[in-house]
């Protein structure tokens, strides 16, 4: 893939890649945002109503959907930011493809944490 | 010799239409982005530990998890906050990606009304779930629900 012309931040490459995935990652949370309010407006139908459709998010499949939206919601958290500082620091479109390796870096080392935190509770026995 | 007259450039009558449908609507839209993506990634993050890290995780989220945590008006306004800040987030955020993508007029016009109707029935939905919410409802049994319903 031949380089980029000079000062097309986001044609190719990584500025390419990480706006494509900042699309992608808003679009499925927004979905899921609508679910998320339906299932739980149920407080407001009963216990009972409300424990049954949260039970599902504790089967091991919902579990790692969990974890897709979790790295959904992290990947894009960061990489707004670095969305910002390419907006508002002046050095921002300079650096903007280092910061996307911070970004990674970061979604790396939360997805760590998380991950095996919360995949023990989806599937530790009880 | 006859002289012709050429009006100057750009003297014709004023084009209304221009100049009052112009407004900086996209320019708020989009330090709404950046200003509410700073909230929201605290908002978020602090539910996401409060409801998958703390604790069992998961495991814990039940009808008398909830109720405890709206018993506090500090998760009451934490999640009425991150309910309508992720909502018009989302919501312009597909606005976007629909204006993008949608080329023809009419699929435009059917995709957004379609966004606007989600947005206003899931605002008003769960703005109305948290402000009328009874955490010890009349006849549920009690085990459901948070201990301070029997104390």
């Amino acid at each position: 893939m031949p380089e980029a012309p000079a000062g097309t931040l986001y044609r190719g490459r990584e500025g390419m890649w990480s706006w494509v995935a900042h699309r992608v990652t808003g679009f499925l949370i927004f979905f899921f945002l609508l679910v998320h309010v339906l299932d739980t407006a149920l407080v407001r139908v009963s216990p009972e109503a409300y424990n049954a459709v949260i039970g599902t998010y504790k089967n091991p499949i919902m579990g790692l959907g969990e974890a897709g939206l979790v790295a959904a919601i992290v990947l894009h958290a960061f990489n707004g930011i670095r969305v910002m500082l390419i907006d508002f620091w002046s050095k921002g479109t300079r650096y903007h493809r280092v910061m996307l390796w911070v970004v990674v870096g970061l979604f790396v080392v939360t997805m760590a944490f998380f991950l095996p935190r919360h995949l023990g509770n989806v599937f530790g026995g009880e | 010799m006859t002289t012709t007259t050429i009006a100057a450039p750009r003297s014709g009558p004023p084009r209304r239409g221009r100049t009052t449908g112009r407004s900086n609507y996209e320019l708020y839209a989009w330090v709404f982005m950046r200003a509410s993506g700073v909230l929201l990634l605290v908002l978020i993050f602090g539910h996401l530990f409060m409801n998958l890290i703390d604790g069992d995780g998961i495991k814990a989220v039940d009808f008398g998890f909830v109720a405890g945590k709206w018993a506090s008006p500090l998760w009451q306004v934490w999640d009425l906050l991150m309910l309508w800040l992720a909502m018009i987030h989302g919501t312009n955020g597909i606005r976007t990606i629909i204006n993008d993508y949608a080329e023809r007029t009419g699929t435009r016009v059917v995709l957004k009304s379609a966004l606007y109707l989600a947005f206003t029935v899931t605002v008003v939905l769960g703005t109305l779930v948290i402000f009328t919410f009874d955490p010890c409802p009349a006849g549920a049994p009690s085990d459901l629900l948070p201990s301070f319903c029997t104390g």
